[in-house]
């Protein structure tokens, strides 16, 4: 069962998860380096591959504010982190599903780094504490390009079927 | 039915009689836009198209922009490369609205879409940068999008399941005293929000307030709205709009403003009188944390931002240098000016802004998004203060996340430079103006 690797607090901005001065950087190969590089202790640990694929990242509300960077995704995508947090923002939320990072919404998540988590499709189970916290369902419409594998297949898939008339 | 501004023009952009909030609809882009991020858009772009027989072709290149501003001129090859590949993009699928790294024509992409007449009221707008929410200033939806969904919009020409989004009504009334203005209005309605108040919501302004408020004004209010969380903050299209994209911006074709219905429904109203507001400071690190003057002013300043896409317009240099003439940035503070886009950069050197800035000692620059996300200069040392009137003040955000950003309005940072330390225009400027 997956253990929560870290806790961060509300209004967890973008530029915490991937500074601006990476920014240059863009390739999903290359930009799991500098997730939360100023979090000098938990970067160190996902660099040295401390951290197992499916580990998760619990936040608080309005995760992934601020600028639509791209790469704040693809950092913690490029290490299979799960991300369990209060609520998204929405730029964040939609970057998040369109590049297929799993992440569930559960308005009332309690765990602290350690605990063991067991993710049911209505509800998370904090097995340490004993305690279970109800999810939020993502919408039809996420839902929808989800399943379709990201935003890249979904649109190509759309391309093929529907021309393109400018 | 009725309709707020959003559902009118997403109900337009789906070719659908009217649409209601939560309604999913696939809007038609009218412009697309991007910066240095095109470089991933275009990874993206391709990648859709691998493994089919499509030609990768931009579905409309007259609607797409692209502006090189975050990092110009390039401060690592990393970032030149980038540039280059993007420009050689752009020059082989024939976009339009291309503006490179040049003193003529170059600038912040949310200052270049206005000050061209690239952005119509009733137009959908998207934008790879969260502050596309600026355009709505003009009376269109605008919203900000990744990269992935950006290539997703050059491929089909569309937005793929929007919701369409709740719509707050701000009401804004009264007239602010002197030194005060749209970016306290912001920075209060920001901190009343809070930083998640308007997720997944659009802040639509209305009010005697707004009516009397310059487009410059308006961009700052629009500019902001992401920080409450919103997907898009507009200012429906008025007399000033029709005049700014007229003799500001040199359109000629017929402008069509998109008006709320008088009984549209929305989520809330919220009313704000700016008749009593002091200059509002937000605090670090979250952007809500919004103070009234008096209780943060005393605090000693290392470096005093000027510019961006929030507050580096020609009326905001006006304001600095009318305070700053004859006057010197305090010792140990530093004073980093940076305009808009190149056009505005010309205009204050024409009205003489710029040597007032010289004189005073402050550094300006080049036209780009400069020190405000610490990529590329103007980075703070350990425990380095700045005051600037950007839009963020995320921990790290200037680059070092052991330093402090607080935000404000153009006359608190021009006071603030000549002290060396937060100040309240009123008091600073009470023997002098």
């Amino acid at each position: 069962m997956p253990n929560v690797v870290f806790k961060v607090g509300d209004d967890v901005s973008t530029d915490v998860i991937y500074p601006g001065r990476y920014m240059a950087t863009v390739l999903p190969t290359e930009t799991p380096q500098f997730a939360f590089a100023d979090e000098t202790a938990f970067n160190a640990k996902l660099k040295a591959k401390q951290v197992p694929p499916g580990s998760i990242l619990v936040g608080g509300k309005n995760f992934g504010c601020g600028s639509s960077r791209e790469q704040a995704v693809s950092c913690l995508k490029g290490h299979e982190l799960i991300i369990v947090a209060h609520d998204f923002a929405r730029i964040f939320l939609q970057n998040g599903i369109n590049l297929g990072l799993r992440m569930i919404v559960c308005p009332d998540i309690d765990a602290a780094e350690g605990d063991e988590l067991e993710l049911m499709p209505e509800a998370v189970v904090n097995k340490t504490s004993g305690k279970q916290f109800k999810v939020d369902p993502m919408p039809k419409s996420r839902q929808i390009i989800i399943d379709a594998g990201g935003l890249i297949p979904y649109t190509r898939k759309r391309l093929l079927e529907k021309p393109v008339v400018a | 039915m009725s309709m707020t501004v959003a559902e009118k023009i997403l109900a337009r952009a789906a070719g659908l009689p009217s649409v209601k909030a939560g309604d999913v609809v696939e809007p038609k882009v009218d412009l697309a836009m991007s910066h240095e991020n095109a470089a991933l858009v275009i990874n993206q772009f391709l990648e859709i198209y691998k493994g089919t027989p499509l030609p990768s072709r931009i579905w409309d290149p007259s609607r797409v922009a692209v502006i090189f501003d975050h990092r110009v001129p390039a401060e690592s090859p990393k970032t030149a490369s980038n540039h280059k590949k993007v420009r050689e993009f752009v020059g082989a699928q024939g976009v339009g609205k291309f503006h490179d790294i040049r003193g003529d024509v170059g600038g912040i992409c949310h200052q270049i879409l206005p000050e061209n007449g690239y952005v119509r009221p009733g137009y959908v707008v998207v934008g790879t940068d969260s502050h596309t929410t600026s355009h709505g200033a003009l009376g269109a939806f605008a919203f900000g999008i990744g990269a992935t969904e950006m290539a997703s919009v050059w491929a089909l020409g569309s937005v793929l399941n929007v919701e369409v989004p709740t719509t707050i009504k701000v009401v804004v009334t009264g007239r602010f005293k002197k030194f005060v203005g749209p970016k306290d209005l912001i920075l209060h309605l920001i901190g009343k929000l809070s930083a998640q108040g308007a997720n997944f919501k659009v802040l639509e302004f209305h009010g005697e307030t707004i009516r009397n408020m310059s487009t410059s004004g308006r961009l700052v209010l629009c500019n902001m709205a992401v920080e409450a969380g919103a997907t898009a903050g507009i200012v429906p299209a008025d007399e000033e709009t029709a005049r700014y994209l007229r003799e500001e911006a040199g359109v000629t074709d017929p402008i069509e403003p998109v008006l709320p219905d008088p009984d549209a429904a929305y989520e809330s109203v919220v009313e704000v009188k700016v008749s009593k507001l002091q200059p509002q400071i937000a605090c670090p690190h979250t952007v809500d944390n919004v103070k009234p003057i008096d209780q943060v002013a005393g605090k000693k300043v290392n470096q005093i931002v000027i510019g961006s896409c929030t507050n580096g317009r020609l009326d905001d240099l006006a304001m600095a240098a009318k305070i700053m003439k004859g006057q010197k940035v305090a010792q140990g503070t530093r004073m980093l000016i940076f305009p808009a886009s190149a056009k505005i950069f010309r205009q204050a050197l024409g009205k003489g802004y710029v040597g007032v800035f010289m004189q005073a000692g402050a550094v300006v620059m080049n036209s780009g998004c400069g020190p405000c996300l610490g990529i590329h200069e103007g980075a703070l040392g350990d425990g380095e203060v700045a005051l600037s009137t950007t839009n963020r003040n995320f921990k790290g955000r200037m680059g070092n996340p052991n330093s402090e950003v607080y935000l404000c309005s153009p006359a608190v940072a021009a006071a603030s430079a000549i002290t060396g330390v937060i100040t309240d225009p009123r008091k600073k400027q009470a023997s002098q103006v």
